[in-house]
């Protein structure tokens, strides 16, 4: 998922401490948030922006492209099955612990109506001095800013660290895409990868993945078709095999989903594969010098 | 949430799949005497949250009680995938006519439910897909509409099997994937399901991963299972889950705490990577960034931990109220040892202040470099030898 910047934000839980604290950050990031939704909470206003009881209320006063859900896990399929129906064609889905069941209903409606779903578990989307949706901190200067390199990553925290990395060695980022840390994702790694190889604003491609399930290979099979440069990062390589590491998807059984597996098959694919983050700036500047 | 098999079956029986007759033993004794009721020929299956025992060990078969009590007395306090074995299942044995395999997942590549299916069911499935990937038959599940009786029954129409097996197998695996909706399983996997000399379907095996995430909305039945599942955590763990705080203990020196799991992990990694053993996976992202000061108790009650590195990048997680939890646990436990600190991102001014000013420490800019330095002081102060 990307956006240009022009599009209206919906804030779903706009009223909650999370959702009116990142409202008002996503707003000062270039965001154009529009309006709130906060059931029971309609006719009051978060910093100016108008919060009404319902999706469907709001998009009977604005236009809503997107819509960013500070909503509980256990809410999640009902909030993001009543932006499906209301004709919202971007869902930001941040929340953690989303029962794996009512992630495949909203993925089964999403597809059907053509909508785009980032997450869950996803830390969310940014384009620097252009629009963040959700709750990474594109305000600060020292990670975020406007430039050609398009970052993939299931981590916020280590997403951060990366563009961090980035900004010190000389890079901006053209988009950020928090894909999501869960074992199923509206927006796959593959999936991003193909829309930032697409997308003219971007030369290169930083992907940070994570041992356990397969998204990485997946996305090693595009990318080996592809010229623009991809420069990988895997986490929890040193991780022991069988335990689960935080996310609910990293998680190595057997051979499948191993460190080793991913970094074979990015390698094969042409990417670079960096052992720390503080590494990526140099591999890009040598893969400019060879493209 | 891996449910053991005996929990697993009664699940199934739930949903009316037939398993067999059996009971649950914890004594050489309770075992012979379930054999003279379901025997003579029975099977002792040790119940222990690990596939492959029967490869391992764990499955053994006795043809009359004495043998039966002979046989528990071996499995019975032995060590089977890891785990110790305190529990047998005490089953009928069945006159198996064919081994099937069955199971109901969640499929990240379909984002829906995926029906698995062979007739070349048994110990050797994992073989049978690498080498005849054609004999397991998939079907994606639109979850939305379930899985109903002519789906089944048309994965199952290029087999072998009969028209009256393929109506009660078929049967059978609507059953399970209604039993796959109705607990919020990751997966439920029969193998071997057989079909008997008389032409029934029963379970054999059962293995059912349950998803944590569900567990608020299944209040009573679910939690009951749950709270079956063997404990094996140290003391420390315990403590951990109590505060919501996922800790994995390694045997390391270089304690770790960080936010968010990818984050945490790449700081592990890195402690690998310039020469070092972590001592700990710990987590404070997400809803957890305010609990620091309980977490690095938790990290510093480790006696092993020679050097600490405190790596933050905040996002949702502000910087700067895990550095004062930190700060205040600081100050409380005093601790001797050398700490190293990384901070970026949400609150970042604010943190390293605090850092600097009640603490005295000079935050690294670079994750590399406060990791290389914690490495460095844990190699001055070698670990114990024990």
């Amino acid at each position: 998922m990307l956006v240009t910047g022009a599009e209206s934000v919906l804030v779903q839980g706009l009223t909650g401490r999370q959702g009116s604290f990142w409202g008002v950050r996503m707003a000062e990031s270039g965001t154009r948030v529009v309006a709130g939704s906060s059931p029971g909470r309609g006719g009051r206003d978060v910093d100016g922006v108008p919060v009404y009881n319902t999706v469907a209320e709001a998009a009977l006063q604005h236009q809503i492209d997107a819509t960013v859900m500070f909503v509980p896990a256990m809410l999640a399929r009902d909030a993001a099955l009543e932006a499906i129906a209301a004709g919202v064609k971007k869902i930001v889905l941040l929340a953690e612990h989303v029962p794996y069941h009512d992630t495949m209903v909203i993925m089964a409606e999403a597809k059907d109506a053509g909508t785009q779903v980032l997450g869950p578990n996803t830390a969310g989307l940014v384009v620097p001095d252009v629009a963040s949706l959700g709750i990474m901190p594109a305000f600060a200067k020292n990670i975020f800013r406007p430039g050609r390199v398009g970052v993939v990553s299931r981590s916020g925290s280590l997403g951060t660290l990366i563009c961090l990395n980035l900004v010190s060695a000389g890079y901006g980022q053209s988009a950020f895409i928090g894909i999501g840390g869960d074992p199923i994702l509206g927006t796959t790694t593959a999936d991003a990868v193909r829309e930032l190889d697409q997308h003219e604003g971007t030369d290169a491609i930083v992907l940070v993945g994570e041992i356990g399930g397969g998204m990485e290979e997946e996305a090693a099979d595009y990318i080996a078709g592809m010229s623009k440069p991809v420069i990988a990062f895997i986490a929890g390589r040193s991780a022991p095999p069988e335990t689960r590491m935080g996310h609910a998807g990293a998680i190595v059984t057997g051979d499948k989903g191993s460190g080793a597996s991913k970094v074979k098959a990015l390698t094969t694919a042409g990417a670079t594969v960096v052992d720390v983050p503080s590494q990526i700036g140099e591999a890009l500047r040598a893969a400019a010098a060879s493209g | 949430m891996n449910l053991l098999e005996h929990l697993g079956k009664r699940l199934l029986r739930d949903g009316g799949i037939a398993t067999p007759q059996g009971t649950l033993a914890v004594t050489p004794q309770e075992c012979a005497v379930a054999a003279a009721q379901l025997g003579p020929r029975v099977v002792l299956k040790c119940q222990v949250p690990v596939g492959r025992r029967g490869k391992s060990g764990g499955i053994r078969f006795a043809s009359s009680p004495a043998q039966a009590r002979a046989e528990a007395g071996q499995l019975l306090g032995s060590i089977v995938g890891g785990f110790k074995v305190e529990d047998l299942l005490v089953e009928e044995r069945i006159d198996i006519a064919r081994e099937l395999y069955a199971a109901v997942l969640n499929d990240p590549v379909s984002k829906g439910p995926l029906l698995v299916f062979s007739t070349d069911g048994g110990m050797d499935i994992e073989e049978v897909n690498k080498t005849s990937p054609e004999k397991v038959l998939r079907a994606m599940v639109d979850i939305r509409h379930g899985l109903d009786l002519a789906a089944a029954a048309d994965l199952l129409s290029g087999t072998d099997l009969t028209d009256r097996q393929r109506g009660s197998v078929a049967e059978a695996l609507v059953r399970l994937y209604d039993i796959y909706r109705a607990v919020d399983a990751e997966l439920v996997e029969v193998n071997p399901l057989v079909l008997t000399a008389q032409g029934a379907v029963v379970a054999l095996d059962a293995k059912i991963s349950l998803d944590p995430g569900a567990t608020p909305r299944h209040k009573d039945s679910i939690r009951r299972l749950v709270a079956h599942l063997p404990d094996t955590a140290t003391e420390l763990v315990r403590q951990a889950r109590e505060l919501g705080l996922a800790l994995i203990e390694l045997d390391g020196s270089v304690g770790v705490l960080a936010n968010g799991a990818g984050l945490t992990m790449s700081t592990l990694d890195a402690v690998s990577y310039y020469g070092g053993k972590p001592a700990n996976f710990l987590e404070i992202g997400g809803d957890a960034y305010t609990k620091a000061t309980p977490a690095l108790r938790l990290v510093l009650a480790n006696p092993r931990v020679r050097s600490l590195v405190v790596n933050f990048c905040g996002a949702f997680a502000r910087t700067d109220v895990m550095a004062e939890g930190v700060v205040d646990a600081i100050e409380e436990l005093r601790p001797s040892i050398p700490i190293f600190f990384c901070i970026h991102g949400t609150g970042e001014e604010e943190a390293v202040r605090l850092v600097r000013e009640r603490l005295q420490i000079k935050p690294f800019d670079l994750m590399d470099d406060a990791v290389k330095a914690a490495v460095a002081a844990a190699g001055r102060c070698p670990t114990e030898v024990a």
